[in-house]
């Protein structure tokens, strides 16, 4: 029989390896000939481990399986157990998604390639390679992908700039520094369909001229790099990388680097200077990475999730992509569910849907069963929002307009015990503890910010003003995002909960 | 542990070596000495820095900037607890609070016998399985009292 225990992280940490050695013991014990495939995960985490019996109905699965349920699993014959949730692709959280970039994981084998290529991996890569580069970027263009980091910039625009700049060398990097609390879906795809990431950097490079890339990795993500490097490995043996890409005489490679535990190196300019040897300080823009990036030479700097969508916009076409979507946000997005919630994972899903049916239907409200109270969307930099915003719909413009960011669409739940004012201080330690020190407004503002909430959190109503008046400084003054938007926090934990900052209360009272 | 600075050179040596020919090699070097040494020691620095023709200050600045790199070596066992938004909205704060008490340290200190060292980490990517810890490398997801105590029991062993 044949039988899949997930390898993801996330399944490994709540005890996926001692599943997997227990079913391949018991299976000797009764001389049952097991087949163990360790897939990627569905993104059904707190199913996890979710074990998947291969039927002639087709995946069954059953969860969370603890190594002590594995013996009874077998005595049951893998049917009628009260672990068994039935057929895999029915269950109601995989239903309600539009998978197109997260289409294979959990499914295949991750570092098996003929198991990549029977589903539908490779043809968009083969498909490139048919095609003009003009053709190439006007088909990133038409798709209407927009950066999936957070920024939100069109993608397709920032490969043309990089096409158009004349040089000898260009570059393709992959930006894999997912430090967002809240966010896991790079980690997700590269542990689960690490082919795809490759395929996505072999297309931006042939559509580019760019002929090197590197994907940059976080220490904090073992699993991940281990099983990036290994499929590099394979696409190289394989002539998927090298100097003739599927014996098309074009060349790409690309190599896996691991930063060093520095959150601002997700920045992208500090990303250049980190791969280069470099501290991860923020570079000032102009010159934009797409003319002068790495070692100065044109480089396209893309999120995994960017790159990975790749590979089925040139499958099926760039209007399959932009038809999902709402307003200028086009195709889908993976949504991270995470913190207190009764159903946490990834969510693959059409821009649109409202924050009030992520947390209350999709993800069932909170693990506690306490009321929920605020909800963070786009990790430490992203807002804190109320019930009272639940009604605005998941998208780029729609979030900006709630004062907010989608961010790289980690969504953190909190009930009602937590303490605002200590979020609001905490994103403020937080910025001073990674502030990379090149602006004022970031590495002064972000300690001044802890002692002002200290204040307020001491009874002092005149430090209420101050804060407010810092935050405007860092938002305005910051050279990138992580003292830019530091505020966005902040200020929608003192906006949104004014309770939970005592002075103020009184102060209204 | 004393470290010989001779045999630092020769096996720092081996490492650049190893690095030749990369573009911007400064990173993958100092995780290759850490991985040799169990933190980089000063005496890596001027080798380095002569290799790849930059001052000693820059090189010591790249160290000293990445939260990864140590000057010393840590302890037998090092845990990593999540501190981030998400670990924290499954009480991550009261389970690291407990950790510092049972173990009488402080973040990135480490217990007296050299058993265990205590670091904070900024997201594990485990935000759906939270509180997430990292123990000597391997993941642990779901960190409450219980598995807090039975991960002390294990590096305190």
């Amino acid at each position: 029989m044949k039988i899949h225990v997930p390898r993801d992280a996330a399944a490994r940490a709540v005890g996926a390896d001692q599943v997997a050695a227990a079913i391949l013991a018991e299976a000797d014990r009764r001389g049952i000939a097991v087949t163990l495939i360790r897939n990627g995960s569905r993104g059904m985490v707190w199913l996890e481990p979710l074990v998947e019996v291969t039927t002639p109905e087709g995946r069954m699965a059953f969860g969370p399986v603890a190594a002590s349920d594995v013996a009874g699993l077998f005595d049951a014959g893998w049917q009628g157990h009260p672990l068994a949730l039935g057929p895999t692709e029915e269950l109601p959280w995989m239903m309600m998604q539009t998978r197109l970039t997260f289409a294979r994981c959990g499914i295949t084998d991750p570092l098996c390639l003929e198991d990549y290529r029977a589903h539908h991996g490779l043809k968009g890569l083969h498909r490139a390679l048919t095609m003009t580069r003009d053709a190439m970027l006007q088909e990133v263009i038409d798709s209407g992908l927009r950066g999936r980091g957070g920024a939100g910039f069109p993608t397709g625009i920032k490969w043309k700039t990089v096409s158009d700049a004349p040089a000898d060398q260009k570059y393709i990097i992959c930006n894999a520094d997912e430090g967002d609390s809240g966010t896991f879906a790079d980690r997700m795809i590269m542990e689960g369909d690490p082919f795809t990431l490759i395929e996505g950097m072999t297309i931006a490079g042939l559509a580019t001229g760019a002929t090197r890339g590197y994907v940059y990795m976080r220490s904090e993500y073992p699993d991940a790099v281990q099983v990036m490097a290994e499929a590099v490995r394979i696409a190289r043996d394989a002539g998927l990388l090298g100097p003739s890409v599927m014996g098309s005489g074009r060349a790409f490679d690309m190599d896996i680097r691991v930063g060093a535990g520095a959150y601002v190196c997700g920045e992208e300019t500090s990303l250049l200077n980190s791969l280069e040897g470099k501290r991860g300080v923020v570079r000032a823009k102009p010159p934009l990475p797409a003319l002068e990036g790495f070692f100065g030479k044109p480089t396209v700097v893309n999120n995994v999730i960017s790159l990975a969508s790749i590979p089925v916009i040139f499958d099926k076409g760039a209007a399959y992509y932009r038809d999902f979507g709402l307003g200028r946000s086009r195709g889908t997005i993976p949504l991270q569910i995470a913190g207190n919630v009764r159903r946490g994972g990834l969510f693959e899903i059409a821009f649109g849907m409202s924050l009030g049916q992520i947390v209350d239907d999709i993800a069932g409200g909170t693990a506690t069963g306490r009321p929920v109270k605020a909800v963070q969307v786009g990790g430490p930099l992203g807002a804190y929002f109320p019930r009272a915003l639940f009604d605005t719909p998941f998208c780029y413009e729609e979030f900006a307009g709630a004062e907010g960011l989608v961010g790289h669409a980690g969504i953190v739940v909190f009930d009602d015990s937590a303490d605002m004012l200590k979020q609001a201080r905490f994103a403020m330690e937080f910025c001073a503890i990674e502030s990379c020190g090149k602006c004022t407004p970031c590495r002064i503002g972000a300690v001044r910010g802890m002692e002002t909430v200290d204040r307020i959190a001491r009874g002092d109503a005149a430090a209420i003003p101050l804060l407010r008046d810092l935050c405007a400084t860092m938002k305005s003054g910051s050279l990138c995002a992580l003292g830019g938007f530091t505020p966005y926090p902040v200020m929608s934990a003192l906006t949104h909960f004014p309770e939970d900052f005592v002075p103020l209360h009184e102060a209204a009272e | 542990m004393q470290v010989d600075e001779a045999d630092v050179c020769a096996r720092v040596g081996d490492i650049l070596d190893a690095h030749g020919g990369m573009e911007g090699p400064l990173l993958p070097i100092l995780h290759a000495v850490q991985d040799a040494f169990g933190h980089v020691p000063m005496a890596a620095l001027p080798v380095i820095a002569d290799r790849l023709n930059l001052s000693r200050a820059e090189v010591h600045g790249v160290v000293s900037f990445y939260h990864d790199f140590r000057s010393q070596p840590h302890g037998r066992h090092v845990l990593k607890l999540c501190r981030a938004e998400a670990c924290q909205s499954m009480g991550g704060d009261q389970v690291a609070d407990r950790a510092r008490a049972l173990l009488g340290i402080d973040w990135h200190q480490t217990t007296p016998d050299g058993a265990v060292t205590l670091e904070p980490v900024f997201c594990l990517g485990l935000c759906a399985c939270a509180p997430a810890a990292l123990v000597d490398g391997r993941v642990v997801g779901r960190v409450d009292q219980a598995r807090l105590d039975s991960l002390l029991d294990e590096v305190r062993a």
